[in-house]
């Protein structure tokens, strides 16, 4: 036994501060600034240090943060919930009355739960398309954007599931048009609609499935799988903003400075988190989440609308055979979005927002097409074609399938090629044209469903539809 | 006698493979048990009492909010259970009786007084339950509805006339 010291303070409000927080704060120098970093169970999920370009806000949109505010968000408004719910047809939807008229700030919580949930469908792909578009998605990073693809379908799902809980009519049949969608998966597809919803129809058994998955195994899964994707981000590094003209994009001499996380990334993430809590605080103060009558099995409503982010694939089901309405045309478009970084990519066009000078102006061409072509389509199918009546020998499997569909791919090869000749673009810029051909074309189909669909889903002008 | 190529380890290994994938196909099947649906008799999943045979009258519709059905009575006297889902995307279709057919307010689908489709976009009849009469009282059973392509006068179910 030696009598030496203890070197800790002696105060003890001091020696309980730093048994939480090791380091120094605030930090004096660049080395101190990167030791908290690391030390910090939230912190070291960034890197020490970054690079000094990649902090540009117009290069980011700050979108993955906004993604991850929104699911903190999210997790605290949907606990609080869970504390007046009863996810029982019996009561759920006199809780919903109940939470908005007599819980204190009830209403609130329920509209920023309601407007981040389906903010984060949007933001989550506007992440998506911003990756795209600066060629984020390139090795060393295919492997991230897949797990991305991933988030976004559990985003999509943890959306659907919760969008049954407040048991209204809305609800009802928007999960009954949704999940009948599943059954149209060849063989299979029956029996996992009637497992998912507990039987043949949305009921009890329903509600307490969606239950179950919307406040434990979805939000679990999407955390770990956030955890990871943001953990290889800081292995992986952001793509480095790149000018039109080849240049580093904000920095002097072509040498790339890092700096230190803290306080340069982070001070960014805080105040940019802090406007949009504001923004989200003040639109949920305004606008109240919709809560239709109470849910009425017997009687469906019309029109009987599939959740609004559906809305294109219910638009898609108006024209083809349910199969591939529902499967075979949304399952090549994951297939493609899943196998994307996995192609030849132009080294040059690595953190360009839209690859060059000549891909900027082909993806341009690929909106306006898609913006004159889908709508022409939609109107000339509801209107003037018919096919199955056309060809009345053929099963509709292959009038309203097969054949609209290979037609479809052959004018997407035409436009392929034609965008190669025409304009003499790259691979590279060529390919970007027909994603966001796809892409806009997606949601050209989706503002027609949910805006010029009316009574009997048929085609009529917004003002009509409301 | 050739030699025996397999090592311990590979032996080992395979065999601890083989544990392992039972193991996971074992509790798939326990989950999958676990959370399949569960029917109660009586209530839409289970046989339902619809009455007497001949309190129906030739050529009526009528609907069975519980169960979940319609129970038709054909011109010819059969009998016949249509599901009210709409095979189409699942709303439930009214009956319209001026004009004598099912018309579903989502998507414009209509169908027949037996279950044909008659507009699309439903890809195929009205789904049916089986049917049975025994002592001249109507059962069916909503447990499975019965898919089919077609409509067929094997559908119906007849009531033994009383000698």
């Amino acid at each position: 036994m030696t009598d030496e010291l203890d070197p800790r303070p002696e105060d003890l409000k001091q020696r309980v501060w730093e048994s939480i927080q090791r380091d120094e704060l605030p930090p004096r120098d660049d080395r101190g600034r990167m030791r908290v970093v690391m030390n910090n169970l939230v912190l070291h999920l960034h890197p020490s240090k970054v690079a000094k370009p990649t902090l540009k806000f117009t290069y980011t949109w700050g979108l993955g943060g906004l993604s991850l505010l929104l699911v903190a968000l999210l997790a605290a408004t949907g606990v609080m919930l869970m504390f007046v719910y009863t996810p029982s047809p019996a009561t759920a939807y006199q809780d919903m009355l109940r939470l908005q008229t007599e819980v204190w700030f009830g209403q609130l919580i329920r509209n920023l739960h309601h407007w981040s949930g389906n903010l984060l469908v949007i933001v989550a792909f506007l992440h998506l398309l911003r990756v795209f578009f600066t060629g984020g998605f390139r090795a060393p990073r295919e492997f991230n954007w897949i797990l991305g693809v991933g988030l976004l379908l559990l985003v999509v799902g943890a959306n659907f599931t919760g969008y049954l809980l407040p048991w209204d009519q809305l609800a009802y049949w928007a999960v009954t048009v949704g999940s009948s969608l599943l059954s149209y998966i060849p063989l299979i597809g029956e029996a996992l609609r009637n497992f998912l919803l507990g039987g043949p129809e949305v009921g009890a058994a329903t509600l307490t499935n969606f239950y179950g998955l919307h406040v434990a195994i979805l939000p679990l899964t999407l955390m770990a799988i956030v955890s990871f994707h943001i953990w290889r981000v800081r292995k992986d590094t952001l793509t480095i903003p790149h000018t039109l003209d080849g240049k580093v994009d904000g920095a002097e001499g072509g040498q790339i400075e890092k700096v230190t996380t803290l306080p340069h990334l982070v001070s960014r993430e805080m105040v940019f988190a802090l406007v949009m809590t504001g923004v989200i605080l003040l639109w949920s103060v305004w606008v109240n989440a919709p809560l239709e009558a109470a849910a009425n099995p017997d009687h469906s409503p019309n029109p009987a609308k599939a959740a609004w982010y559906f809305m294109g694939l219910q638009e898609l089901l108006l024209h083809f055979h349910p199969l591939f309405g529902a499967i075979i045309i949304p399952g090549l478009g994951l297939g493609a979005l899943i196998l994307l970084p996995y192609q030849r990519f132009d080294l040059s066009a690595e953190g360009v927002w839209f690859r060059s000078k000549k891909g900027r102006q082909m993806a341009v061409v690929g909106m306006i097409t898609a913006m004159i072509a889908v709508p022409a389509f939609v109107v000339l199918d509801e209107y003037v074609l018919d096919l199955p009546g056309m060809l009345p020998s053929l099963p509709t499997l292959i009038s309203n399938g097969w054949l609209p569909l290979a037609a479809l791919l052959l004018l997407l090869i035409g436009y392929y090629d034609g965008i190669k000749r025409l304009f003499k673009a790259s691979a590279c810029e060529t390919r970007q044209s027909v994603f966001v051909l796809l892409v806009t074309s997606f949601i050209v189909l989706t503002i027609i469903g949910v805006a010029f669909r009316g009574e009997g889903m048929a085609l009529m002008l917004p003002w009509e539809v409301l | 006698m050739t030699e025996n190529t397999l090592s311990r380890r590979d032996f080992l290994n395979i065999a601890w493979g083989a544990a392992g994938a039972l193991a996971l196909v074992e509790t798939g099947g326990v989950v999958l048990s676990f959370f399949s649906p569960r029917v109660v008799e009586g209530e839409f999943g289970g046989v339902i009492d619809a009455g007497a045979a001949d309190t129906f009258a030739v050529g009526s519709v009528t609907p069975f909010t519980q169960g979940r059905f319609y129970l038709v009575r054909m011109p010819d006297g059969g009998f016949l259970a249509l599901y009210r889902k709409c095979t189409h995307l699942g709303c439930v279709v009214p009956w319209n009786p001026a004009e004598g057919r099912f018309v579903c307010p989502c998507h414009a689908s209509a169908f027949e007084i037996d279950g044909q489709v008659i507009n699309p976009p439903a890809p195929r009849p009205l789904d049916r339950f089986a049917v049975t009469i025994v002592d001249g009282i109507v059962r069916v059973d909503t447990g499975t509805p019965i898919q089919r392509d077609r409509t067929s006068p094997d559908d119906l179910v007849y009531a033994e006339v009383a000698p």
